[in-house]
C-alpha cells in the first residue's frame, strides 16, 4: 500500500467541521473499545482477557473525552453519553475497520495493530496541533495507544510466528483487512476545514510512516503484506457495514430503555 | 530440600512470578502470577494484571520453575526461631527515630 492519499469525493462541509472531525476521532474509539469488551469473558485467557478489557476501557475513556469535546464544539448540549447512546448508525464517524465483527482471536489482533499504529501516529501528529483542547487529548491518549500497540505487536508477532495454524489465521485476517486500512488515511472536506484552525495532518507522510512500521511487524511475523486493493470506505460520511447497527443496538439498549438513568 | 511441588497440571502456558515495585527505593514484592508464552509475554501480562492501575514503576517476571521453595518438611529445622536464646534477637537496640522503611 504505497499510492497516495486519495482524496474522497469532495463534498459540501458539514456545518461544524470541528465537531465533525472531534466525532471521527470519538466514533472510532467507541466502537473499537464496544468490539474490544465483547470479549469479556470469552478471551482465550484469563490474562489476555485483562488485557482486552483493560484496552477496551482506555479506548472509551478516549472516546468519551473525544466525543465531549466534540460536544462543546457543537454547542448544542450534547454530551459525550449523548453522543454515544443516543444517535443512530448514519450518525457515526466512525472507520470500517473498528466496526469489524471480532472474528477468532487473529482477526481482534490484527484489527487492533492495524488500528493502534494508526492511532499513535495520528495522536502524535495532534499533540502538537493548533486547537489547545484535542491537543491535551490527544497527548493523554497517546501513552495508552502507546502501550496498546506494543500489546498488539507483540501478539501479531506471536501469531505469525508461531505455529502453522496460528500462521494461517493471522495471515487470513491481514488479507481481510487490508481494505479496510485505506480508510484511514482519506482526507476530504472536514480535513480542510480543520487546518484552517491549526488541527493540520500531513496524511501522506502518517501513511508512509504507516507503512513502515506496519510492513515491519508483518515481515517479523513472517506474515505477507498484501497487495494493494481498494479502499472500503464510507465510515467517515455515515455509510457503515451491516455490522456496526447490530453492534450499536446492543451498545445502547440500556441507555434507551433507561434515559437519564443514573447509578 | 528438593523441589516437591507438581508441574502445572493445566494446559496453559508456563507459569511466571510476578514482582512489583510501588516507588523508587522500595523493594520488588511478590505480587502473584502469570501465564505467558515467553519474557516479554509476561512482562505485558503482568503489567495488565498487577499494574494497570498505577500499582507499580517496575516489573520484575520470574519463571516459577526457576524458584527454588522450602517444603513443609523443613519448617522445624529451618524456621524455628530458637526463641529460648534471646540474644540472638536484635531487639534491644532502638531504631533511630526518622529510620522508615526498616
Amino acid at each position: 500500500m504505497t499510492g497516495p492519499t486519495v482524496a474522497a469525493p469532495r463534498e459540501t462541509p458539514p456545518a461544524n467541521p470541528l465537531a465533525e472531525f472531534l466525532l471521527r476521532l470519538g466514533d472510532d474509539r467507541l466502537v473499537l473499545g464496544h468490539r474490544l469488551s465483547e470479549w469479556c469473558g470469552h478471551a482465550p485467557i484469563l490474562e489476555e482477557d485483562i488485557a482486552l478489557a483493560n484496552i477496551a476501557l482506555d479506548l472509551v475513556g478516549q472516546a468519551s473525552a473525544f466525543l465531549a469535546a466534540a460536544g462543546e464544539a457543537e454547542g448544542q448540549g450534547r454530551t459525550d453519553d449523548t453522543l454515544a447512546y443516543f444517535r443512530d448508525e448514519r450518525e457515526f464517524r466512525n472507520a470500517l475497520l473498528v466496526e469489524r465483527p471480532n472474528g477468532d482471536f487473529a482477526v481482534t489482533i490484527l484489527r487492533q495493530f492495524l488500528f493502534d499504529a494508526w492511532s499513535v501516529l495520528l495522536l502524535d501528529a495532534l499533540k502538537t496541533c493548533g486547537y489547545a483542547p484535542l491537543a491535551a487529548i490527544a497527548a493523554k491518549a497517546l501513552k495508552e495507544a502507546t502501550y496498546h500497540l506494543r500489546h498488539s505487536s507483540e501478539w501479531v508477532l506471536r501469531l505469525g510466528d508461531g505455529t502453522d495454524e496460528s500462521h494461517a489465521r493471522a495471515q487470513r485476517a491481514l488479507d481481510d483487512l487490508w481494505r479496510f486500512t485505506g480508510e484511514l488515511f482519506q482526507t476530504d472536506a472536514v480535513d480542510e476545514a480543520v487546518a484552517g484552525m491549526g488541527i493540520r495532518v500531513d496524511y501522506a507522510a502518517l501513511r508512509s510512516r504507516w507503512n513502515d512500521m506496519v510492513s515491519d511487524v508483518v515481515k517479523r511475523a513472517t506474515l505477507a503484506l498484501p497487495a494493494d486493493q481498494p479502499a472500503a470506505t464510507g465510515g467517515r460520511r455515515g455509510r457503515h457495514s451491516e455490522y456496526l447497527g447490530h453492534m450499536l443496538a446492543e451498545m445502547q439498549s440500556v441507555a434507551r430503555a433507561h434515559p437519564g438513568a443514573t447509578w | 530440600m528438593t523441589d516437591t511441588r507438581q508441574p502445572p497440571t493445566d494446559t496453559q502456558w508456563p507459569l511466571w512470578e510476578v514482582f512489583t515495585q510501588r516507588e523508587q527505593g522500595a523493594p520488588h514484592e511478590h505480587a502473584g502470577s502469570v501465564h505467558a508464552a515467553d519474557a516479554e509475554h509476561a512482562l505485558q501480562n503482568a503489567r495488565d494484571v498487577y499494574a494497570r492501575r498505577g500499582e507499580a514503576i517496575s516489573l520484575w517476571v520470574v519463571p516459577s520453575s526457576a524458584i527454588v521453595a522450602s517444603t513443609p518438611g523443613d519448617a522445624g529445622p529451618f524456621f524455628d526461631p530458637g526463641n529460648d536464646k534471646a540474644y540472638r534477637h536484635p531487639q534491644f537496640y532502638k531504631v533511630p527515630r526518622g529510620v522508615r522503611g526498616l
